[in-house]
């Protein structure tokens, strides 16, 4: 019994030691950035004081509009709270994210235009098509270039020139040329994600079937094996931990070329859309919150990926 | 070299090995010259660099020679391996992570088309040979160093050839486990009679060990001198504290000294 306290304790310990320096981070991020909504957020709270009937400072927009943003908020202590809780701050508060962010998903039904989760999903469709897409190319691409010499030297250049290019470049190009031949909405989307994901798989692929040490290759040799023998025995199942990593690095890369997807075209769904449509109208908190909703649903998608690999690795004896 | 068979199972003459390298050709090998009988255990001792694992690679076709002629059961070393006439054990165990033991061992034979009840069937008689019986289902990570060794023997064990290559198979392993080793080798290749290839750095390996054992030298590599040992083919450890095996051991090092001369 006492040594099983003992275990307990030593893991709640662990814990703690573990959840300690991430908590202290975050609440360092999060003083800094409510003690940056007021300088960046005074001129407006002023200027909305000023009609409602309070005494500032320095009287008149147009005045205060050249002066120092921080002189102006050490001068005026009692406009800070309206910092946190204006309608179009320039920098909206944490609680106003959370806030938005918790209306936007949890309470608004989901077939609503305003659901996070109903934009949320129409990235995501796009996200994990292209990453598809982008996946079995990026393969098929790895299993050419270690087969064929000529492909070798050929397409390397060529898939490593395609990612220099800025994909916002790009993207309207793709766009505009799909929706030329009738198609539209979900495939060009897709199709940016997977010019982007397909990269990181075709490099970590190459390295992957390209890891089998000289000895497991002549050992093949000795056994009369043919290449595609080897390929399937060998270097495939070799390749599976290299493969994992790209996948994580790809499926980042899926959900920002879907996003970039929507931007140019004037989207009017999806993550992106909420991102141009809150910079059209000003909605800074729209914009925050959707670029939040980003994030988070980068860290669960590359967690999913990470999940796999785990189960997966474990069940092929690797990790020991 | 002496010969007891008639028709050697393993044939080289006048073989030279030249590799081409940036700055200048390095003759790997340089007319050697041996026969090696069915049943031998031949040791290959020498410094780095001395051309024994390259002339085991020549055996394998793993390497072409450029110069003289090797043959394998009197065939071109690519017929002989066609023909399933050799087993190669590396000096890592190479077992693939991903497979079991008994999937490890049962890989040579996919590879070479036998039916799933064949593999199976021998896949247990070679576990049975290396006494890893019950460990089939085992991963590697599950096993110590010896015992993948003795997996990795098993694999080549187990499509049946005549002839067994080992390449400093136990150079990695502690000097207990390696005695072990070298005792249940000698226990195998009595119970199964092949023809054994074995290169190393040990000489105390390689007396207690090999009814020949082939004293190589470095620069050109090539064989200073081949020495028949008189030890009975039955040998338990302390074998190695007689006159006989201690007069053997000073016969190779005064062979590998004198390759050393000129250094």
């Amino acid at each position: 019994m006492r040594i099983v306290c003992a275990k307990d304790c030593a893991r709640g310990m662990l814990m703690i030691r573990n959840v300690f320096p991430v908590l202290t981070v975050v609440a360092v991020i999060f003083g800094i950035w409510y003690l940056a909504c007021v300088p960046m957020n005074i001129k407006t709270a002023l200027t909305e004081a000023e009609r409602a009937g309070a005494t500032v400072s320095t009287p008149g927009a147009r005045e205060r509009r050249d002066m120092s943003a921080i002189g102006l908020a050490l001068a005026n202590p009692a406009q800070w709270r309206d910092t946190f809780a204006l309608k179009k701050p320039r920098l909206p508060a944490p609680h106003q994210v959370a806030v938005e962010l918790w209306q936007t998903t949890v309470e608004k039904k989901i077939t609503s235009k305003r659901s996070l989760v109903f934009h949320g999903w129409i990235t995501l469709s796009a996200t994990l098509l292209g990453f598809a897409m982008g996946t079995v190319g990026g393969i098929l691409l790895a299993v050419g270039i270690v087969h064929s010499r000529a492909m070798d030297m050929s397409v390397m250049p060529w898939a490593i020139a395609s990612q220099t290019i800025p994909v916002l470049a790009i993207a309207p190009m793709i766009i505009v040329v799909f929706n030329s031949i009738g198609v539209q909405g979900l495939i060009p989307k897709a199709i940016i994600s997977a010019y982007l994901s397909f990269f990181p798989v075709v490099v970590g692929m190459v390295k992957g079937l390209r890891s089998p040490s000289a000895m497991q290759l002549d050992q093949m040799r000795t056994w009369g094996a043919s290449k595609s023998q080897s390929f399937w025995t060998l270097r495939l199942p070799s390749s599976v931990p290299y493969l994992f990593t790209s996948l994580k690095v790809g499926i980042a890369a899926s959900l920002l070329g879907a996003i970039v997807g929507e931007l140019p075209t004037g989207a009017i769904r999806g993550l992106g859309a909420r991102l141009l449509t809150g910079s059209y109208y000003g909605q800074t908190i729209q914009i925050w919150s959707a670029l939040f909703a980003t994030a988070i649903l980068a860290a669960g998608l590359v967690a999913v990926i990470a999940g796999i690999e785990r189960v997966t690795l474990k069940r092929m004896g690797y990790g020991k | 070299m002496t010969m007891t068979d008639p028709s050697p199972v393993i044939s080289a003459k006048g073989l030279d090995l030249t590799f081409q390298t940036k700055d200048s050709p390095v003759q790997a090998l340089r007319d050697v010259n041996l026969d090696i009988g069915a049943g031998d255990f031949v040791s290959f001792i020498g410094p780095s660099g001395c051309g024994k694992t390259t002339f085991l690679r020549t055996i394998a076709a793993l390497e072409q020679p450029t110069g003289g002629t090797i043959t394998v059961n009197g065939m071109s070393p690519e017929a002989a391996r066609k023909a399933r006439a050799y087993g190669y054990v590396f000096q890592a165990a190479g077992l693939y992570p991903w497979r079991t033991i008994a999937g490890n061992i049962s890989l040579p034979l996919e590879i070479m088309g036998f039916s799933k009840a064949e593999r199976a069937e021998r896949v247990e008689k070679t576990l049975a040979l290396v006494d890893l019986e019950g460990f089939g289902g085992k991963y590697p990570w599950q096993l110590s160093g010896g015992m993948q060794q003795r997996a990795s023997i098993a694999r080549a064990l187990a499509f049946d050839a005549d002839i067994l290559l080992m390449d400093e198979p136990f150079g990695a392993l502690d000097e207990i486990v390696r005695d072990h080793l070298n005792e249940e080798l000698l226990k195998l290749w009595a119970r199964t009679g092949k023809t054994i290839g074995f290169v190393t750095h040990s000489i105390p390996e390689a007396v207690y060990l090999s009814t020949h054992i082939v004293v190589m030298s470095p620069r050109p590599g090539r064989i200073t001198d081949v020495i028949k040992s008189p030890l009975p083919r039955e040998r338990p450890l302390d074998i190695r504290d007689t006159p006989e095996f201690l007069e053997i051991a000073h016969r190779v090092r005064e062979g590998l000294r004198a390759g050393h001369a000129y250094d």
